[in-house]
């Protein structure tokens, strides 16, 4: 196991007094892309806020290479270098795809080597250098999840977070995205991958952990990409 | 009277209410709060110009710009707190901010209103054509065309103002992208308090009686104009201002010399029947179907 860059013990998250999360402890090593799937309210997103400090814990730790993120600010925990890619993109509509991506900018610790990195993405995803001057609301679903995509990495994260990548799109466009997320994962970058339609994370992450009811049901590994039996009984608390 | 006349001297006022409604949506944009006591920085504004009546004119627009910004970052403090509470909680503390700062301005100033003398020779007129203006009103004009297209430039130009508006736009995922909360509600109130403070010192120049209701005054018809342009955007609210101001000042032309006093009621029908044909506000659009599959 490569030395973590995440860490979460034991965490227990609650909205009104009622747990989202109960008990979560997983591991994401420097490198990694480790997948999180469940059905919808499994508690997966909720787990991913709760890294970016949107959502305080109720019991338990999150870690980031070693130091705890107790009490520390979206803002600075985003300067220590994590991006989240938020459900439903969460695009800025109105701007244009490249003040869309000088928003990701903000969370850089350093503005050195920044037009490289704006290069970059530009490269693994052409349509934010063509379609640069239009409002990011009229690309199609697809462009707006690169463009998401590409926002969250011209931050220079270490760790990314992405929330259901494919949501929305069609088969075809999500094998696109998982392209270019092959790519994101050869430079480097650690994932942790949330995804409701499990088959994709499964193939894609080197662990994928099965959520359900806020518990972790079952690890999977890459060979049990196949193996849809195994998934669907996770899902449904066999 | 020409029909020209009263264009010129509406446009004139519409732009300073432009100004303040302006300063009135860029708090609101990125804090979601309608800052009541807004009129009470226009009042501080005003009070240091008097203060500084006697000495040099840089010194009282230095006063003046000084106390506007400071009581505006003051604020900014004094909302903190107001940030995770409800609209109602927020709207009710910019209430009582209000009235705290014109109780603090009776204590200080007494209720009796004084005059200011700063650049009163504005008020001289100058003739162009068949027209007589007051300089105030080219002033007004250019200041004021000047003021707006500045801020816009800021918001659109640099980074800070990028970030502005994104918070304004989807406050969660700007916080997300790493966008500093304090740092852009702190330049909106700095930018809203730079913008008062030059309205407020044209608009002691066209109304120099001092009062500690002064600013409040004038910031009720600009908030009617906020909400009858659309405060959910900047640009729709600082229009409405605008209006309200440019309609102000054709009913002050139109209605008959006895009729004066029915201004304000006049003004309020005209509110009334824009808000039951267009409830979003004047200029504010329907939300195009932005989020695509």
């Amino acid at each position: 196991m490569p030395d973590a860059m995440l860490q979460i013990r034991d965490l227990e998250l609650r909205y009104a007094g009622v747990p989202a999360v109960r008990g979560l402890t997983l591991e994401v090593g420097r490198g990694e892309v480790v997948g999180l799937v469940g059905p919808n309210g499994a508690g997966k997103s909720s787990t991913l806020l709760a890294i970016m400090g949107m959502v305080p814990p109720y019991r338990g730790e999150i870690l980031l290479e070693g130091r705890p993120l107790a009490g520390r600010k979206t803002e600075a925990i985003v300067r220590s270098g994590v991006a989240l890619v938020p459900e439903r993109r969460h695009i800025f509509p109105e701007l244009t795809v490249e003040e869309n991506l000088r928003l990701g900018l903000v969370g850089r610790r350093s503005r050195d080597g920044a037009s490289d990195d704006l290069d970059r993405v530009a490269a693994l995803f052409p349509v934010v250098r063509d379609a640069r001057h239009r409002a990011a609301g009229v690309l199609s679903g697809g462009q707006q999840q690169q463009l998401a995509i590409a926002r969250a990495l011209v931050a220079r994260p270490d760790l990314l977070l992405l929330d259901e990548p494919s949501l929305g799109l069609a088969p075809a466009v999500v094998d696109g995205v998982f392209e270019a997320l092959a790519e994101v994962r050869a430079g480097g970058v650690t994932i942790l991958l949330v995804e409701q339609r499990a088959q994709f994370a499964v193939g894609f992450a080197d662990r994928t952990h099965v959520l359900a009811n806020g518990e972790l049901r079952l690890t999977l590994s890459p060979a049990d990409a196949g193996d849809s039996e195994r998934i669907t009984a996770a899902y449904f608390g066999a | 009277m020409t029909v020209l006349q009263t264009l010129v001297d509406a446009v004139a006022l519409g732009l300073l209410y432009a100004l303040v409604a302006m300063g009135i949506g860029l708090v609101f944009g990125v804090m979601r709060l309608v800052n009541f006591a807004h009129g009470e920085l226009l009042t501080a504004g005003a009070y240091a110009l008097l203060l500084t009546n006697d000495m040099p004119l840089a010194v009282g627009l230095a006063a003046c710009f000084g106390a506007v910004v400071a009581l505006a970052l003051a604020m900014e403090v004094v909302y903190r707190p107001l940030r995770t509470t409800t609209p109602t909680t927020m709207l009710v503390t910019t209430f009582a901010v209000s009235f705290l700062l014109q109780a603090v301005a009776l204590l200080a100033f007494g209720a009796r209103g004084r005059n200011v003398g700063v650049l009163s020779e504005l008020n001289r007129a100058v003739s162009i054509g068949d027209l007589r203006v007051r300089w105030v009103t080219l002033v007004s004009i250019g200041v004021g065309a000047l003021l707006l297209t500045a801020t816009a430039l800021v918001l659109a130009r640099t980074d800070v103002g990028l970030q502005m508006r994104a918070a304004a736009m989807d406050a969660t995922t700007a916080q997300l992208l790493g966008v500093r909360a304090s740092t852009v509600i702190r330049f909106a109130f700095l930018l809203a308090a730079v913008v008062a403070a030059a309205a407020t010192v044209l608009l002691t120049v066209q109304r120099p009686l001092v009062t500690p209701s002064y600013g409040f005054q004038l910031v009720i018809p600009a908030l009617v104009g906020v909400v009858v342009g659309g405060l959910d955007r900047l640009v729709s609210a600082t229009l409405g201002g605008f209006a309200i101001g440019f309609a102000t000042a054709v009913l002050g032309d139109v209605l008959p010399a006895d009729g004066r006093v029915f201004l304000d009621t006049a003004l309020f029908l005209l509110v009334i029947l824009v808000l039951l044909v267009r409830p979003g506000g004047l200029f504010g659009r329907t939300r195009a179907a932005w989020e695509r599959v």
